[in-house]
Parts: C-alpha cells; sequence; structure tokens
C-alpha cells in the first residue's frame, strides 16, 4: 500500500542571524525532531550532529573515480603503445613506464576532478528545478542574509499545530507553511 | 517576532583594523546584505556603464581582427607567419607559454589559498579563476592553430581511427595536450561550481522573468540546504586539492616540451619549477593588471582592499625572486657544465641579435620587482599596477627570449637563422589579448565576479572573532578587577 503523502511538505521558521539558527536546530533536535533541514546563505558549522549529517560519500567517490582514473591512464598509454601500436625506438622497452607517469597523472586529477562534481551534484539531487520550500515568498532570502529551519511533514513527531507552537516559542522572524 | 530586517542590520563586520594591525581584508561596516546588493547589482543592474561598452567595443574589434588573421591563416598557411627552420616556433610558442603561465595565479588563488586558509584569497578568487580559464582558452589556441592543419586537432588525442596509427605518448607534446585540457576541464568546474551558489543568490534577486530562469537554470535549483553545504563543502575541498598539484604539473610538462630536447638553452632540469615559479609570477601580475582598474571601475576598494594589493605585490616579488634564481643558475650552469654549445648559448643570449630582449627581461623580471621591497610601493597603487605592467611584459619577453635564442643558434652554424614575428604574428596575438578581454568583460557584466556566499562567511567568522576578543578583553578585566 502507498503511504499517504502528507497534506505538506513542512513548516519553515526563518531567522536572522546563524547563533538563532543554530539555537534552534539544536532545540529541535533535543525535542526529538529528526527530519528537518537548514537553508543559510553560507555554510553553518556545529550542528553536522543535530542535522544527521554523518560523513559524506563525497570522498569516496573521489577516491574511486581517481584510481579509475589512474588505472584508465596507465593502461591506455600501455595498449597503445606496447600492444595496438608498438614502434621500436632504438630498442628502448615498448613499456616504457617512466614516460607514461604525466599522463596516469592528469587522468587521475581529470577522474577525480570531475567524480568530485558530479558525485557532488548526484548526492544533492541536483540539478533540481522544483522544491516546495521555493513556495514560500521570503524564501528568497535564504541565499542572502537570513536563516531559515524547516521541519519536514514527514517526521513521526510533526504535527501541524504543535510543531508551529514549537517553533513560534524560538522566536523567529515568521513561521510559514510549506506548501506541496 | 522582530521588527523588519532592513532596518537592522543582521551583523556587522569588525572593526576596521584585525588583530594583527594588518589592514582589513573587508572594509568595516559591511553586511551580508550590503555585500549581496553591491557584488550582484553590478550584474543585475539594467544600465551597462559606459565605460564597459567603450572597452567591449575595442576589444570586440580586436576580436574581429584577430578572425580576419586566422581566417588568412587557415587559408594560406602557416607561411604568413615569421616560423622557418630552424626557428619552427615562433610567436605562436611563446604565447601558448605566457597565456597558459597567467592561468596559474587563478588556481593558485582559488585552491592553494584556500587549502592554507588564507582568508584575504575570498575576494579575488572568482574573477582569478574566470582569468584562468579565458587565459587557457587563449593559449590552447596556438598551438592549434601551429599545426598547420588546425582540422585535424582530433589526431592529438587516442581515439579508434582506419589509420591505424596512435600518439607517441612517449613525447612531452601529447602529455601537454593532456595536461592542458585537463586543467582547462577542472579549472571549468572549479570555477562553475564555486559559483552555483551566487548564481542562485542572482536567480533569487532577479526581477525580470529572463533573469530568473537562465540564472535559475544555471544555479540547477540550489537552495541552501544544510545537507547539500556539507557535501558541497566537501566537493570543494578536495577539488581544490586536486587542483593544486595539477596546477603544479601542467606548466611543469609545459617546460618538459622544452627541457626533453638536447638543445641548449632547453636541455635543463631547472626548468620545471622555474617555470612553474615564472607561471605563478606572470599570472599575479595579471590578476593586479585586472583588479587595480576593476576596483577603481566598480568601486570596490572596500573588498578588494589595500590588503589584497599589499599581498600580491608580495608574491610578486618572492615568485621573482625565484624567477631571478632560474636565471642566474641556468648561466651558472652553462658556465659550469663546460659544454662549448652550452656557453656559446649563453653569450649568444646576452650579447648575440636578441640581446635587448634578454636585457629587457632582465630590467622587467629582475630589478623592476625590487621595488616591492619598499611599503610604500607595495601600498601605492599606480606603482603596483605599473610594476604589473611591466611584469606581464617582461614575462612575455622572457619566453621570447628562450625560444628564439635557442632555436636560432644550434649545433651547426650552416643552419643558423634569423628570426622576426610577421604582421600576422602581432595580429594574432594581439587578437587573443581582445579576446581574453572580451570575455572578462562579458563575466563582469554577467556573472558575480567576487564569491558572495564567501564573502558572507567571511564577515561572520570575523565576526565571530571580534565577539570572542571582547568577550576575552572583558573577562580580563573582571580578573583584573576582582584582584583589586
Amino acid at each position: 500500500m502507498k503511504k499517504q503523502r502528507p497534506p505538506m511538505y513542512g513548516l519553515l521558521a526563518e531567522f536572522s542571524t546563524v547563533e538563532e539558527l543554530v539555537a534552534a536546530v539544536r532545540r529541535a533536535h533535543a525535542e526529538g525532531y529528526r527530519n528537518m533541514d537548514t537553508y543559510s546563505p553560507f555554510p553553518l558549522e556545529g550542528i553536522d550532529d543535530e542535522l544527521g549529517l554523518r560523513r559524506t560519500s563525497v570522498p569516496l567517490i573521489v577516491l574511486i573515480g581517481g584510481v579509475l582514473g589512474c588505472l584508465t591512464g596507465y593502461f591506455m598509454q600501455y595498449y597503445l603503445a606496447a600492444i595496438y601500436y608498438p614502434i621500436n625506438v632504438g630498442g628502448r622497452p615498448l613499456n616504457s613506464w617512466p614516460s607514461f607517469i604525466p599522463i596516469t597523472f592528469e587522468l587521475t586529477v581529470l577522474f577525480g576532478g570531475l567524480f568530485a562534481v558530479f558525485g557532488m551534484l548526484a548526492l544533492n539531487g541536483l540539478p533540481m528545478p522544483y522544491h516546495p520550500v521555493f513556495n514560500v515568498p521570503r524564501f528568497v532570502r535564504a541565499t542572502r542574509d537570513r536563516f531559515f529551519l524547516a521541519i519536514e511533514a514527514t517526521d513521526p513527531k510533526f504535527d501541524r499545530e504543535g510543531t508551529r507552537r514549537f517553533l513560534e516559542q524560538l522566536a523567529p522572524y515568521e513561521v510559514a507553511e510549506i506548501a506541496h | 517576532m522582530q521588527t523588519d530586517p532592513h532596518e537592522t542590520t543582521s551583523e556587522t563586520g569588525p572593526a576596521g583594523s584585525t588583530w594583527d594591525g594588518a589592514p582589513p581584508v573587508i572594509a568595516p561596516g559591511q553586511t551580508y546584505d550590503s555585500v549581496t546588493e553591491q557584488i550582484s547589482e553590478i550584474v543585475q543592474t539594467p544600465h551597462t556603464p559606459w565605460g564597459w561598452v567603450a572597452v567591449f567595443g575595442v576589444s570586440f574589434l580586436i576580436v574581429m581582427m584577430f578572425l580576419a588573421a586566422v581566417s588568412y591563416l587557415l587559408a594560406v598557411g602557416v607561411g604568413i607567419w615569421g616560423i622557418n627552420i630552424p626557428v619552427a616556433w615562433g610567436f605562436a610558442i611563446v604565447n601558448f607559454v605566457w597565456w597558459i603561465g597567467i592561468g596559474h595565479a587563478g588556481t593558485l588563488i582559488s585552491a592553494i589559498l584556500f587549502l592554507l586558509h588564507q582568508e584575504w584569497r575570498t575576494s579575488i578568487n572568482r574573477f582569478a579563476e574566470a582569468m584562468t580559464i579565458f587565459a587557457v582558452a587563449c593559449a590552447g589556441m596556438f598551438p592549434l592553430l601551429h599545426l598547420g592543419r588546425p582540422w585535424f586537432f582530433y589526431w592529438l588525442f587516442p581515439y579508434p581511427n582506419t589509420m591505424g596509427v596512435q600518439p607517441q605518448f612517449r613525447s612531452p607534446l601529447v602529455w601537454d595536450v593532456f595536461a592542458v585540457s585537463t586543467y582547462f576541464t577542472i579549472s571549468l568546474v572549479f570555477w562553475y561550481i564555486g559559483m552555483i551558489p551566487d548564481l542562485a543568490t542572482l536567480r533569487d534577486r532577479a526581477s525580470g522573468r529572463v533573469g530568473r530562469v537562465v540564472y535559475g537554470v544555471m544555479a540547477m535549483g540550489w537552495r541552501g540546504s544544510g545537507k547539500h553545504w556539507r557535501r558541497y563543502q566537501d566537493a570543494y575541498l578536495l577539488l581544490a586539492a586536486l587542483a593544486t598539484p595539477l596546477v603544479v604539473s601542467v606548466h611543469t610538462v609545459v617546460s618538459f616540451d622544452f627541457a626533453v630536447a638536447i638543445l641548449p638553452g632547453w636541455h635543463t632540469t631547472i626548468f620545471p619549477p622555474y617555470f612553474v615559479a615564472g607561471a605563478i609570477f606572470s599570472g599575479f601580475a595579471m590578476v593586479m593588471t585586472l583588479a587595480i582598474p576593476l576596483r577603481a571601475a566598480y568601486g570596490l576598494q572596500g573588498l578588494v582592499t589595500m590588503r589584497h594589493l599589499e599581498n600580491m605585490g608580495k608574491i610578486l616579488l618572492a615568485t621573482g625572486l625565484v624567477v631571478t634564481y632560474g636565471y642566474i643558475m641556468e648561466t651558472f650552469m652553462s658556465w659550469y657544465s663546460g659544454d662549448p654549445f652550452e656557453i656559446y648559448m649563453t653569450l649568444n643570449r646576452a650579447l648575440g641579435a636578441h640581446a635587448p630582449e634578454f636585457w629587457g627581461l632582465v630590467f622587467c623580471n629582475v630589478l623592476t620587482p625590487q621595488i616591492l621591497w619598499w611599503k610604500w610601493a607595495r601600498t601605492n597603487v599606480p606603482t603596483l599596477f605599473v610594476v604589473a605592467l611591466i611584469v606581464n611584459v617582461g614575462m612575455w619577453v622572457e619566453r621570447y627570449v628562450i625560444i628564439i635564442t635557442s632555436l636560432h643558434r644550434d649545433f651547426l652554424p650552416s643552419s643558423w637563422g634569423m628570426y622576426a614575428g610577421t604582421v600576422w604574428d602581432w595580429a594574432t596575438f594581439v587578437g587573443t589579448l581582445g579576446f581574453f578581454l572580451a570575455l572578462f568583460l562579458l563575466f563582469i557584466r554577467l556573472l558575480p565576479m567576487i564569491p558572495m556566499f564567501e564573502l558572507r562567511e567571511l564577515l561572520h567568522k570575523l565576526a565571530e572573532k571580534d565577539r570572542s576578543q571582547h568577550e576575552e578583553t572583558a573577562a580580563a578585566d573582571v580578573r583584573a578587577s576582582s584582584r583589586v
């Protein structure tokens, strides 16, 4: 059976300083809320545990990309220079590995870098043209000078009235409902 | 509930000077909102400044000249250039090395200074990265045009083909293809990723539909989510960590183009570090050449402060000294080697047909930067600008001397020759200057030239630092009074 979709995405509280938002996140976490997210005009520090952010998988993806690039770089050169199109230059070895290092290195960096970029975008679900938070008119300031906390309706403790009352205790500038 | 945010400033920057007495990285009184407004207004104003139109018009005409020069080249061939045998590498390779070296400062500022937590990099990294991309784009055109049949450029890459041949991977020229294309790609994604949060700001600030849609598509739906920021920071840090060795490798590979050859004046082990230092030297000179007029034209003195210019002056001096060391070592080694060809090459550089260029480069790259030992010179904007211009010229001349003097007098006197660029050489070179300028002007008109989100973060950090200092002094006062 398909789970019923909650009537709205969640509630959004707006704060004017980083400190207020950080305090609010800690309070909400202590209150038992888990499905929440912050929206801020620059990265925040010190609330990773509260938001349930453990280590990200980006470094692992980059490592995989780098190793893949390294192997691709070396074996491409080995195959092309020693097997597919061997040229005997004065009897020197066909697998002349020192000459293959620069391109191996470049491809390691290339693959690692592209994996970092596309891995980060994929994990973040970007590009995503539509998201419910954009429905809140004041949300345009999340990319400028305001700090937002969204408690999502999927949270087991979420209750339209109770959660709103809780958020209003935190002295936000405004609490808004996020329509789907 | 609080008062309207427009009336209160949410957070202000630190006081006039920092704890160590250095000038501030951001002028006092800036807020999140003022930083955002000041930078995005440059892009989102409906009025294009007349100065911009005028400079863009000039650079557009130069681009047209460039297209004419390239069209003639494609129609007739590389014979229109001054290259000959023995000097088969003329302006094209000089320009290639010069442009690619300029690019290096952008990556250095954005990646290495980021890893070293140099806060002052923030105001200048975006346009330095843009400079990198445009400079590499200019650089890349020269080897391709020099190919003779540029339309077969893809033969440089290994791909399955009916001819059954493959590139020679033991050749530094093939390494160069990989190094430069990797460098361009990584610089481009680094620049773009760094811009996504600011593109979202422009999207949210745009008043018209076109702005909203275009910046919206480019921002890819960025919404500043805490979870996104976490992965974003990881990816950015790793990209910086990858770009750092990359930037060193690129100019190293460029220097291999020379050092792996056996020509006197090229075949030396000092080339890789000396080329990398020279690249950073010329790149910082170009960043200053761009930053000084920009901050004046757009009133950005509060964001690109004296501190930035002074620090760049110091880097210019330091890398200039490394380059000078390179020149001295080249000369010393040619004497120490006892090799008659090496000794002749050095004497020919200093006293031969290209002696004016050689002494010009000594003046530009060795003597001129020495003025930066004095603080008044590092804090005097016109002086810095003039020094930067002279270094730009000097580094071009340096590559000219390296390439031409070694080629025109090689081992056999019967194969000696002379070289001079033709009008088409100059048209192509000046053409890329116009192309670079045109791209740069489009960038400052259409994209945020200073990273706004990093400035907000910096403001927040500086305010926090300020606050903790106040608390410390307050606590010290309490301790002092309790003792009494």
